[in-house]
């Protein structure tokens, strides 16, 4: 995104939201709520994406990660009748999931992208094994009233009465962008994504910071669903993630592999997607729920289409690392 | 890759897979014995009712039929180097289509309207994989995102297109009209006229690719871009073509399960076809005509699934997470290991753009 673009943006976002919070302040705040619900799941999974693929692991297996990690939380939740407790076993088994790619990405050198697929493909058939259903667990995550900001006339209603992993989700981001820019190592992890060999010289351990790396980032996989089985809905069904986690690659790839620009492109993507429901739900235009469904994939389509060619990603992604022989 | 590369007699690409599978199935087994059920018996139904009788031969090749097809769109593109994940949305769109113009065209003789119905069922898949393949050469989109994509939106537009304008009138189900019966494919000699279909097609691939310029333009892209470029193949022209083989063989393979199986659409009927056909490809070392006997072994499977719940009461699913082991250890070096010849991942681009 453009600086140019990108206040063009805020700007009409701006006049819009003043037009319909003129006409009706209730439903304006909610649309916006919403939206954050939609753009959290997106931007945590997006953050798996920039994690692994900053230090040049590619990562098509978040689906899968999601998935499993959403899976486990929910039954251990229910199993345990204790939802955080569910959100921690989700996190760990984000975890494993990382382990395992980086298992097969940089030992076995295996390709990336087969490596992701087949997390995709185990997620899917254990996740549909196991499934059972009459699993409830106790209650979804309690949303937090915020203290002083939810008092706050347009804002409050917006930012507070979220979820814990929300809020937390959010402080991640902006930690993740502050590490990756301002500590040794985000400068480490970036120097092993672009430039593997001068950073080994250097004396940095290029797979022992791919494994840490892709394994944290399974962690945060594990996070996002747990967002989605424990907070965003507290139910789990079969393909459950339905595609979000690919949808987080384009939101990666759109906000340029940098932390704060896949926030601001996840905004945007739960923006398009609240608005479009609230017209659903008012009966502004009629359209068939189908329709509905395919934005956030057109959306995702489009928006590869107009940033490739613009964007550049990390040199070194994809390419397992070989100690070169002297 | 092939065994041409010398003349000493290679069996890893016959041993690895199988030893996979065996590897795959014992992990099964544990996990199956977990649930307090004697996996041998459960193995043994399994395949005593795919392999163990004449029926159950013509069941299990019946479901092999569109998984040769699926398996060959996926194994064509891995040729190229390009991974189509996106096989599921072109078989989805190839199996409306054909259902379409099986319902739709009247008095036609079964001669013409057989073929019709499947060139329509080709040229929407095609169409599908076409998205993907102009993104991918002229944008440099990575096509597994945009096929994964496609998939979700084929999938959703079906379901409109079921649910309103081609939906089976004065009827409750989200379903088209029955095809007529000159569209219908009868079987041959017991098996389903399909079967034979599939690889006669798997055969011709094959051939395409060992004695035509335009396969060896494929495998040359598929090694090295570079080196394509260098030697005069247009890689945007071959990565175009391999995606659009792809996506119409694809769409066959959704147009004979509509005109031999279902009779119709309905939506989630093909659901999995697609993504077994990656698990096929790759069983089947991206292969024409390995993607055969991997395509069988997961029919047998698929097609007594169901017995398998009802004689040993282990679900269904089983299946689903056998392939998912079964891929994993095919595609995990570990195994090749043991064996020589190393190299013998399928070679593919990574990274989101070119």
């Amino acid at each position: 995104m453009k600086l140019r673009t990108s206040h063009y943006l805020i700007i009409a976002f701006l006049a819009a939201f003043t037009y319909f919070y003129s006409k009706d302040g209730l439903v304006a705040t909610s649309v916006l709520y919403t939206a954050i619900q939609f753009a959290l799941p997106l931007a945590l999974a997006a953050m798996v994406g920039v994690m692994c693929e900053r230090t040049g692991v590619v990562n098509i297996g978040i689906e899968g990660t999601m998935l499993i990690s959403a899976f486990t939380a929910f039954f251990a939740g229910a199993i345990l009748k204790n939802t955080v407790q569910g959100m921690l076993v989700g996190v760990f088994t984000g975890a494993m999931m990382g382990l395992l790619l980086a298992l097969m990405a940089v030992n076995w050198k295996m390709d990336q992208i087969i490596a992701g697929v087949i997390i995709n493909i185990l997620a899917a058939g254990i996740t549909s094994f196991y499934y059972r259903q009459n699993y409830s667990i106790p209650s979804t995550l309690d949303p937090i009233d915020l203290p002083v900001i939810g008092a706050w006339p347009i804002l409050g209603p917006v930012l507070s009465f979220h979820g814990p992993i929300t809020y937390f989700g959010i402080f991640f981001i902006l930690g993740l962008w502050f590490a990756l820019y301002k500590t040794s190592w985000g400068l480490r992890s970036r120097a092993v994504g672009e430039h593997p060999s001068s950073a080994d010289t250097a004396g940095v351990s290029v797979s022992r910071l791919r494994y840490l790396n892709v394994t944290a980032a399974g962690a945060v996989g594990g996070l996002a669903g747990s967002y989605l089985a424990l907070e965003a809905v507290g139910i789990f069904e079969r393909g459950f993630t339905a595609g979000k986690g690919f949808t987080a690659l384009a939101i990666m790839i759109f906000g340029r592999w940098n932390p704060l620009g896949a926030l601001a492109a996840a905004l945007f993507f739960g923006l398009t997607q609240a608005v479009t429901n609230q017209l659903m739900i008012d009966e502004v235009v009629e359209i068939p729920p189908q329709f509905i469904n395919m934005l956030p994939y057109i959306l995702t389509i489009v928006v590869l289409a107009i940033s490739a060619g613009k964007v550049r990603p990390p040199a070194a992604e994809g390419i397992p690392y070989e100690k070169e022989k002297s | 890759m092939d065994a041409k590369q010398g003349k000493k007699l290679d069996f890893s690409p016959i041993l690895v897979p199988l030893l996979s599978i065996l590897v795959a199935l014992a992990f099964g087994g544990i996990l199956i014995f977990i649930q307090g059920i004697n996996p041998l018996s459960a193995y043994r139904v399994l395949f005593t009712t795919a392999f163990g009788s004449f029926d159950g031969v013509a069941i299990t090749l019946a479901k092999a039929t569109p998984l040769i097809l699926s398996g060959l769109a996926v194994a064509i593109c891995l040729r190229a180097g390009l991974f189509n994940i996106g096989a599921q949305g072109q078989l989805i769109s190839g199996a409306l289509a054909s259902a379409w113009a099986g319902y739709t065209f009247v008095g036609l003789p079964a001669l013409v309207h057989i073929p019709l119905a499947l060139i329509f069922g080709a040229f929407f898949g095609a169409l599908v994989a076409l998205v993907a393949a102009v993104l991918k050469a002229y944008r440099g989109v990575h096509e597994v995102i945009t096929t994964i994509m496609l998939n979700s939106i084929v999938i959703a537009l079906s379901d409109y297109l079921t649910s309103n304008p081609f939906k089976e009138p004065d009827q409750p189900l989200t379903r088209t009209p029955k095809i007529q019966e000159s569209a219908r494919m009868p079987d041959l000699l017991g098996l389903p006229l399909g079967f034979f279909l599939a690889i006669g097609l798997s055969i011709t691939l094959w051939w395409i690719m060992r004695n035509t310029t335009t396969g060896f333009s494929i495998e040359t892209i598929g090694r090295n871009k570079n080196a394509g470029w260098y030697a005069g193949i247009s890689v945007k022209k071959t990565i175009m073509l391999s995606m659009l083989i792809g996506g119409a063989v694809a769409g066959v393979a959704g147009a004979v399960e509509t005109l031999s199986i279902i009779g119709r659409f309905e939506p989630a009927f093909n659901a999995g076809l697609g993504f077994d056909g990656i698990t096929v490809a790759l069983l089947g070392r991206a292969n024409p005509l390995g993607v055969i006997p991997a395509a069988i072994l997961i029919g047998g499977m698929r097609a007594s699934g169901s017995t398998m719940q009802f004689e040993v009461g282990v679900a269904p699913e089983l299946v689903d997470l056998l392939l998912a082991l079964i891929l994993f250890f095919v595609t995990a070096p570990l195994l090749a290991k043991f064996f020589k010849n190393r190299k013998e991942n399928v070679a593919m681009t990574s990274g989101w753009s070119n």
